[in-house]
């Protein structure tokens, strides 16, 4: 019975996504399988990859990922880059050297180069920024059952750049976007109580993906969507580089504490028998 | 150092009294570990055992933790990713000790349900319901310090709401509220100060949990029953105990490790899920989050805190009864404290004469409405203050104070309560049959 008031505890909380709203309206947000998600979820190498080519031809204009460090390339687990490629790739960025007073070549122990403009957050730990659970974008229980996150809410965003609706003047600043919540919104497109009456809202960023902005070397199709998965999943990685150690981890724990917990039930059956008044075999 | 009587622990070998006459440890370990048990004890007396596992998890990964992070307002963000990113395991490590915070409130809060179920905090068990009090408290203290050294947003805004609480005391208010950041606002010192108390209390903790053991093994544990261990004579007292181990021990580990499985499960699928997002945000004093939410575990009484705005008569009253010096921001603090203060007072405010809830056919649905309360009081702590949620908040928080101050004393006198078995040994033989070759 005391059991069931925690579990009703935490469904209580649970229940209590998407009571905090921003600015705008109620955000649109895909959901999409990613093959990172539940207990077995692996990240694919060869979508890491493609979104790392995204990132640096596309965002990396204004957004930095400076808690990265750019040796994590070639991790297990990760975009898993060969070495050299690793390497030739770290040597595309400068970086201050305070021991040389100069720029020099980024080497492998070096991060990603921080944001280029003042207002583009850096991107290191967007997907957990938006992955929780009573966080503005309302995920609690959509999180729990479809995996539904972080990564969803990138993949939204790149995808939810629309006409903007009708009441909305036109000069109003910022570009529309369905699963943005956080930006401006005009008075126009609210009703009586001041609730919004669209989806999302008009945010600084104009539209950076529209299909085909780059090419990929595996030859997918660089469609919209497609790219706005692969980038997705890869910012999905920087925030959560060891994930995939974590999952072994936990599901070792888990087998492990699961046959303890077997044997010490058959031990605590055992010497409670004769105490209990049960015939021991 | 138990009054139940039983066996103590005699010294054989020549070494162990040589030992025993200087210092009796190996005694006192005994006799702590072989303490006569009441038999009958259910699967909700196994949380003193996670509570005493939670501790060492913590002290233990937040040992590790410490040798990496530094505790400076423009490094610390950057020392937990360090952590996350470079440091063998230090990932693994981080979201053991942020979920072991998790399973540590929810394993003492169905510790304190359980003691206010079945009557633990009666005579003779008040100072061990009182110093599980205090433990709760310094528990809240370290949680909420260890929330703010990551340096995210909502450490950041948590630690000035928080904080701003006690500037609502009057006349001294800002003068405290500045000691205890070390400055007008939440900075450097305030960072530094938390991470150094959030290391000590911990200890603190420690003693505190040695005489919560201390104090119940000098009165015996309590009961589903609530009757007492039979203490006549030794052949009496082993009619109704079984001695801690190896019986508890194992029911206990297995226990345990049935609620590892689940933890495991949380850190290793889901480590972020009772976690905010606002926290991967590096702390911004410019920038204010639309809602600062504290961590689950603290929302029932930030709900009571939240629930008593201005427009509420009693807070209007007690405001023109003090001349204004009680406004609707200190009678809030007042309540929040107020509500474990009524919690640790009801020893006191309890009259009925039979401890177990168990025969206590009227104060069990007051309870289960208790139970019922302070999910919905976590519930609206998470929502907006704003109607609906403001009055279902208020009526929550006055069911909590009601049941304390005005059921328990009431229910004492106006309950029949149901005859509960004479001895434990009665009740344990109901459920299981008596055995037919004693046990030895």
């Amino acid at each position: 019975m005391f059991k069931k008031t925690g579990i009703a505890a935490l469904v209580a909380l649970s229940l209590s996504a998407g009571g905090a709203l921003a600015a705008g309206g109620e955000a649109h947000i895909e959901n999409v399988d990613f093959s990172f998600e539940g207990p077995f979820g692996k990240f694919d190498q060869n979508q890491l990859q493609r979104g790392l080519k995204v990132y640096t031809q596309v965002c990396s204009a204004c957004h930095g990922l400076q808690y990265v460090p750019l040796r994590t390339l070639s991790d297990e687990g990760g975009p898993h880059l060969p070495d050299d490629q690793m390497r030739a790739y770290a040597g595309q960025f400068e970086v201050y050297d305070e021991e040389i007073d100069d720029f020099r070549a980024a080497k492998p122990v070096d991060h990603f180069p921080m944001s280029q403009l003042e207002n583009a957050p850096d991107l290191s730990l967007m997907a957990k920024k938006r992955a929780g659970f009573h966080g503005p974008y309302g995920t609690g229980l959509a999180q729990l059952f479809k995996g539904m996150g972080g990564a969803e809410y990138i993949y939204s965003l790149m995808v939810g750049y629309e006409e903007p609706p009708e009441c909305a003047p036109e000069d109003f600043e910022g570009s529309y976007n369905a699963a943005f919540t956080a930006g401006g919104y005009p008075d126009e497109c609210k009703d009586e109580h001041g609730h919004p009456t669209v989806p999302g809202s008009w945010i600084a960023m104009a539209q950076p993906l529209w299909g085909d902005d780059v090419e990929y070397d595996d030859g997918t199709e660089a469609t919209l969507e497609q790219q706005s998965e692969d980038v997705a999943a890869f910012l999905m990685w920087t925030a959560e580089p060891k994930m995939m150690a974590r999952k072994h981890a936990g599901l070792s724990g888990v087998i492990f504490l699961t046959v303890l917990s077997v044997l010490l039930y058959l031990t605590n059956k055992r010497i409670w028998a004769p105490i209990k008044g049960k015939k021991t075999s | 150092m138990s009054g139940i009587p039983h066996d103590h622990y005699e010294p054989k070998t020549g070494g162990e009294k040589w030992l025993h006459s200087r210092l009796p440890i190996v005694g006192l370990l005994y006799d702590t570990i072989m303490i006569p048990t009441p038999k009958n004890l259910n699967w909700m007396w196994i949380w003193g055992i996670v509570l005493t596992f939670c501790l060492v998890l913590q002290i233990v990964t937040g040992i590790i933790l410490a040798m990496h992070y530094t505790p400076h307002v423009d490094m610390a963000f950057a020392s937990v990713e360090h952590i996350m990113r470079n440091v063998n395991g230090g990932h693994f490590i981080r979201y053991l000790h942020m979920n072991g915070a998790s399973l540590f409130f929810v394993a003492v809060y169905l510790h304190i349900f359980r003691g206010l179920y079945y009557g633990s905090y009666k005579a003779p068990r008040e100072v061990t319901w009182i110093i599980g009090m205090l433990i709760y408290l310094a528990m809240m203290g370290t949680a909420f310090m260890g929330y703010v050294l990551p340096w995210g947003q909502m450490s950041f805004w948590g630690a000035t709401v928080i904080t701003g609480l006690f500037g609502a005391i009057p006349f001294v208010g800002d003068a405290i509220q500045t000691w205890l950041l070390g400055g007008p606002a939440v900075d450097n010192a305030t960072l530094n100060r938390f991470f150094s108390l959030h290391y000590l209390l911990p200890f603190v903790i420690a003693a505190l949990v040695a005489l919560h053991i201390w104090a119940f093994h000098t009165t015996g544990n309590n009961n589903p029953t609530g009757v007492d261990v039979r203490r006549t004579s030794k052949a009496e007292a082993e009619k109704d105990t079984v001695p801690f181990w190896p019986y508890f021990v194992i029911k206990d580990l297995f226990a345990l490790g049935v609620i590892m499985v689940v933890f495991f499960a949380i850190v290793g699928f889901m480590p972020n899920y009772l976690g905010h997002p606002d926290n991967y945000i590096e702390a911004d004093a410019l920038v204010t989050p639309a809602h600062i939410v504290p961590e689950w575990y603290f929302l029932p009484f930030y709900a009571i805190l939240r629930a008593f705005t201005s427009d509420v008569w009693v807070v209007m009253f007690a405001s023109w009864i003090t001349g204004g010096i009680i406004d609707a921001k200190f009678f809030g603090v007042l309540a929040m404290f107020g509500a474990i203060a009524v919690m640790a007072l009801a020893p006191w405010l309890d009259t009925s004469s039979v401890r177990s809830g168990r025969y206590r056919p009227m104060f069990k649905w007051w309870f289960w409405l208790l139970c019922i309360d302070f999910v919905v009081l976590m519930w609206v702590g998470a929502m907006p203050a704003e109607p609906p949620y403001s009055t279902i908040s208020l009526i929550a928080s006055a069911y909590w104070f009601a049941y304390f101050l005005v059921i328990l004393p009431l229910l004492g006198v106006i309950e029949k309560p149901e005859a509960a078995p004479a001895t434990i040994e009665e009740d344990f033989d109901a459920h299981y049959g008596k055995a037919e070759t004693p046990a030895e």
